[in-house]
């Protein structure tokens, strides 16, 4: 066996609610509770859901040249960052491929950048490797923070009356430093599900109580606590990749989509030279969108294929709830991943026809850009 | 803990085998303990009526969210009737498994091949209930 599965601060609540536990990422997690994946995607879409993200890890980057750490080891242009904005960004190796995706927030004395569970030690390591040329610590945070994402178009009416932040004020993929429920909490305008919303960076001893607190406030507008079987379902509906399926450290994040968050003339950063290289020689492949067009449900690891050809693999697919469609994400040949583009999805030996699109699949959610 | 009718015959698979009103013809389903590990099954493949199957032979999928399940056939024999609506709306496999959530209706080649069976108190102790 390897190392013993962790737990989150709110693994007792999931178990008295009822949840399927799972391992995730090192995690024994819910992936959803007695409502189900269905009612739970559905929730957030139309109402509110409460999804236990504590497994996240978050890296404080903090003294000396702290910005220039940040620059160094993530591809987004940091320096645009004002205090309280938070960007979306990539981690990469010096080949260009990538070792995680991360949100990076900007504080008035330090940044924290938000990694993926299964990535933590890695990437803190490697961020470390580079921080005494900038004077900086990496300090890690993952254990003490809990992490809780209030999604959908309910969520800023249930989280108001319980926060002193005023959260009209917080715009999308801003943050404010207040209080939830009496407690300090960072609440930020992010999430991965398309809908508007929270997530709160809130110290692991106040999950149990904020999670019930929220929990409570939202039951008036039909909240439910939501598991990461409707994570998944919620954000690849809206095209959001996920590290380990459709980001790797086989890809760099040219290919996989990812360009406007790769900055190659904002200075020097860690992979900006093979990255360049890459565009001027020209993508081989691209991660691409694709919509079945037969009724199907498209999993990863199933085979694509682009004129009889077998062409790629499914790197994310799931039936869309909200669509009522197999969609899904491929790495395809360049000239196969434009939109439009017919290709075959093999589902059990059963070529199922399918269209190249550009993601989001799924185009009507509440967010307020 | 899950349902287990007396009267069905069970696969050690989670298939259940219910007698109909026509002699030798059978309504085969999944378990409610199946449909609740599963979770929220999204779709059904089904094969048409007049094909034959052997004995645990896979003769469609039920899909959920998270996973796929192949279907196996309790017994040998000939399918009469496929069930459209659970084809059209699969959630009827979780609220009503045993009912309007059926999945077939099969004309068993050989009624002795039902000795072979679970029976409701095996079936419980397979699935530790």
């Amino acid at each position: 066996m390897a190392d013993e599965l962790k737990r989150t601060p709110l693994f007792e609540e999931h178990k008295r609610l009822g949840a399927k536990i799972i391992p995730f990422a090192g995690y024994e997690m819910p992936v959803h509770y007695p409502a189900g994946i269905i009612a739970e995607h559905n929730a957030v879409r139309q109402k509110a859901g409460l999804f236990d993200v504590s497994h996240m890890g978050e890296l404080e980057i903090r003294g000396g040249d702290a910005l220039g750490l940040v620059q160094y080891v993530t591809t987004n242009d940091a320096s645009r960052l004002e205090v309280g904005q938070a960007q979306y960004s990539v981690i990469c190796q010096e080949d260009g491929t990538a070792l995680d995706d991360c949100i990076v927030y900007r504080f008035d004395d330090h940044y924290m950048v938000v990694v993926n569970a299964a990535n933590v030690d890695r990437d803190r390591d490697w961020i470390r490797k580079f921080a005494d040329r900038f004077g900086t610590q990496v300090l890690d945070r993952s254990e003490q923070t809990a992490l809780l994402a209030l999604q959908g178009p309910a969520a800023a009416r249930i989280l108001q009356p319980l926060t002193d932040v005023d959260l009209d004020a917080v715009k999308y993929y801003h943050f404010a430093s207040g209080r939830v429920d009496g407690r300090p909490a960072v609440v930020s305008r992010t999430g991965y599900t398309g809908e508007d919303g929270f997530e709160l960076y809130i110290d692991a001893a106040d999950a149990v109580p904020l999670w019930r607190r929220l929990l409570d406030a939202g039951a008036a507008e039909g909240i439910l606590p939501v598991g990461l079987g409707a994570r998944d379902t919620l954000r690849l509906e809206v095209g959001y990749i996920l590290y380990g399926n459709d980001l790797d450290d086989r890809h760099t994040p040219l290919e996989a989509g990812l360009g406007w968050v790769t900055k190659l003339d904002k200075g020097e950063f860690i992979g900006r030279a093979a990255l360049e290289q890459r565009k001027a020689a020209g993508l081989t492949e691209k991660l691409a969108g694709f919509v079945l067009r037969e009724r199907g449900f498209p999993r990863p690891g199933y085979d694509i294929r682009w004129n009889g050809e077998l062409s790629g693999q499914v790197t994310s697919g799931i039936l869309s709830p909200t669509l009522n469609q197999g969609i899904g994400l491929a790495y395809l040949p360049t000239e196969a991943a434009k939109p439009g583009t017919m290709i075959e999805v093999v589902i059990r030996d059963r070529a199922i026809p399918a269209e190249v699109v550009r993601p989001p699949f799924y185009k009507d959610g509440s967010i307020h850009r | 803990m899950s349902e287990i009718p007396e009267d069905l015959l069970y696969t050690e698979e989670h298939e259940y085998l219910m007698p109909t009103e026509q002699a030798n013809v059978y309504q085969v389903g999944i378990t409610d303990y199946a449909q609740g590990e599963l979770g929220d099954i999204v779709y059904v493949e089904l094969p048409n009526p007049g094909d034959k199957f052997g004995r645990m032979e896979v003769f469609g999928t039920v899909e959920a969210v998270k996973a796929v399940s192949d279907l196996y056939s309790p017994v040998a024999g000939t399918v009469v009737e496929v069930n459209e609506a659970v084809q059209e709306d699969p959630s009827l496999v979780n609220s009503d498994p045993y009912g309007e959530g059926w999945l077939i209706k099969i004309r068993i080649a050989n009624p002795s091949s039902l000795d072979e069976l679970l029976d409701a108190k095996e079936y419980a102790a397979q699935i530790g209930e």
